[in-house]
């Protein structure tokens, strides 16, 4: 824990990417608290005037559903980002299974099964197979669309957690371990997962802003349950209601400076920490084979 | 002779099953979700979707109607006899009617938009595969100079906004607020397609946008990757002899360095094709191109449930042809995927 804290203060003290990154993603988490203080209830509307510029009782102006653009975004913003941790953290659990067992079996047929399925989720384009299942499932909730995500976002992360396994398996302790009758499972909960940790916070922040991504696409579409604030929902609004003809500009000016923000910091965060874990391979991107 | 064998049976049939297998995965969770989903009888839904319209029918039309619709859609029998039968409308190509437009078969309006999207595909997918490759690697191998620090900063800037916000801000700033393009659409109003200098001159005015913003998203991502693979390289003894040969730098570049990034390069073309295939249909939903992205657009729209299914299930298919075509390109960019050794 205490070597955790000491990388993160090196980090801040000499990347300047992870520094910004981890500014403004503060920044953005306070703004999400404030959530919890708003005056107005995120699915009440009509409790101030309609569509007016910013002012200082409405900092950021009101809709065209008189809500306040301010507080609705905190909400917006939270939602999105549990929405975001939800998806990552079912598909880590998928990823590291199926990359430790394709991993530490290497060479067998399981391994190569594995991957084969692994390129095939990764080729398959998922687009036009959400929009499906949302047209048919209009009912479903932001939840359920976070497990059904985890269940598409796992095949990247696996291959790279299962060649990480791979060359701790070739390591010397894994055979002292085993010859010493230690179990598979202690020496990879104890042993493996401290390794890969860094692999995984990083592909946990990437994995994060491909379904926040996702999320936003499919609520401008209109495929999202719309009468719960998101950054996705808020900016289907503005566009629904022609914030561009009209000449609002704050309806669509806010949420998007808000996205733009939130993906820069964890694009950053992203990209300190893959170089801080290998420092030969600058970025590794989000759809790539550079192993 | 004995190689290629053992190449068609290694790389080969590898690369088939993949392409086979994403078919097959693809096609079965189509198949599966209106199954699964509770109330989503696809008869029952276009019956709704008629009743919704304002059509009045009496109650026997109603049922006899069900019943040709179970039959159309093969909801009739057990799961399994239902799959056999989704499989093979599906290889005769039959994806059945739109609803919205009955009942112009749901082939048709793809193959009406299909060209579209192809071109708009693969000039950019080519386009800025070849520029962000080229230029990563000049970058990658000297690592200097002004320009190369300003594409490096436009490209990571560029990389995490959510494919769908950037093509809306270009669609903001280039249409709305500056008026240089069009709004949407593929070429102007009135004209006729045909070969004309003019509706060329049109369709080239109205794909700028669009193409626009896939190929600035598209070159970012592949400079960087490329970028990383020949900065590794140029770190290699091979290279550090090549200079100390007197090798010009050019030809160290050509035949070198960039020639040993390719293959990785090319394996990245075939993986993501999947996502840029998403890109491009995200892109013409945004600009209104009248290509598989506003078809898939306008069905949600009116709740056309067939069209949105053939739709995906054709998207599937393309992919994994596409995937495979690239894949088999391969060898020949790298021979050592021909010589597998015994």
């Amino acid at each position: 824990m205490r070597a955790f804290a000491n990388t993160v203060r090196k980090l801040f003290k000499t990347d300047l990417r992870f520094r910004f990154g981890l500014i403004v993603l503060g920044l953005l988490l306070i703004f999400v608290l404030l959530s919890f203080f708003s005056p107005y209830d995120p699915r009440s509307s009509y409790y101030a005037p309609i569509s007016r510029p910013p002012s200082l009782k409405h900092i950021f102006g009101t809709n065209g559903r008189g809500q306040d653009l301010f507080w609705l975004l905190t909400f917006a913003l939270k939602n999105s980002l549990v929405f975001g941790l939800e998806v990552a953290l079912l598909s880590r659990v998928i990823a590291i299974i199926i990359g430790v067992i394709a991993g530490y079996r290497g060479g067998a047929i399981i391994d190569s099964i594995l991957m084969l399925f692994c390129d095939t989720f990764v080729v398959l384009p998922i687009f036009p197979i959400l929009v499906f299942l949302r047209l048919i499932a209009r009912g479903m909730t932001f939840s359920t669309l976070a497990v059904v995500l985890a269940l598409f976002g796992w095949p990247w992360d696996a291959r790279l957690i299962r060649s990480q396994v791979l060359s701790l398996r070739e390591q010397k302790y894994t055979l002292t371990a085993v010859f010493s009758g230690r179990s598979i499972f202690g020496l990879i909960f104890s042993e493996y997962l401290l390794h890969i940790l860094p692999i995984i916070l990083a592909t946990t922040i990437n994995n994060m802003l491909w379904s926040l991504g996702l999320e936003i696409t499919l609520s401008i579409l209109g495929l999202a349950p719309l009468d719960i604030p998101t950054m996705g929902t808020v900016t289907y609004w503005a566009i629904q209601q022609q914030a561009m003809v009209t000449g609002a500009w704050w309806w669509i000016f806010f949420p998007i400076i808000f996205i733009v923000l939130l993906f820069t910091s964890l694009y950053l965060l992203f990209t300190s920490i893959t170089s801080f874990i290998n420092p030969r391979l600058r970025s590794i991107n989000a759809g790539e084979v550079s192993r | 002779m004995k190689n290629f064998v053992r190449f068609l049976s290694k790389y080969f049939i590898t690369r088939l099953l993949i392409s086979l297998l994403v078919i097959f995965i693809g096609v079965s969770i189509v198949f599966l979700i209106p199954r699964l989903v509770p109330g989503a009888n696809p008869a029952e839904m276009a019956i709704r979707r008629l009743q919704m319209s304002g059509a009045y029918l009496p109650a026997e039309s109603m049922e006899k109607m069900k019943q040709a619709l179970l039959k159309l859609y093969g909801l009739e029998g057990s799961l399994l006899s239902q799959y056999i039968t989704f499989w093979r409308e599906l290889l005769k190509g039959n994806l059945g009617p739109s609803f919205a437009s009955f009942p112009t078969p749901v082939i048709t309006l793809i193959s009406r938009s299909l060209p579209w999207t192809v071109g708009l595909l693969a000039l950019t997918a080519i386009l800025s595969w070849g520029v962000g490759t080229i230029l990563g690697g000049i970058a990658g191998y000297k690592n200097r100079g002004v320009w190369v620090r300003v594409v490096e900063i436009v490209s990571n800037a560029v990389r995490p906004v959510p494919y769908y916000i950037l093509a809306l801000l270009l669609l903001i700033l280039f249409a709305y607020v500056l008026h240089w393009f069009p709004t949407g659409g593929a070429y102007r109003i009135g004209l006729t397609p045909t070969l004309s200098w003019n509706f060329v001159k049109s369709v080239v005015k109205y794909g700028f946008l669009p193409a626009l913003s896939l190929i600035i998203v598209g070159i970012g991502a592949w400079f960087l990757n490329m970028r990383n693979l020949v900065s590794n390289i140029t770190g290699e003894y091979f290279v550090s002899f090549a200079r100390q040969m007197g090798l010009k730098d050019s030809i160290i570049l050509k035949s070198y360095v960039m020639r040993l990034a390719m293959p990785a390069q090319l394996t990245g073309l075939g993986l993501q094709l999947g996502f840029i295939f998403n890109g491009t249909i995200i892109t013409e939903i945004v600009f209104n191109y009248p290509g598989l992205g506003t078809l898939i657009y306008t069905a949600i729209m009116q709740s056309d449930y067939n069209l949105v299914m053939g739709t995906t299930l054709f998207s599937i298919v393309a992919v994994a042809l596409a995937t495979l075509i690239v894949d088999l390109l391969l060898p020949f960019i790298d021979p050592r995927i021909q010589y597998v050794p015994s």
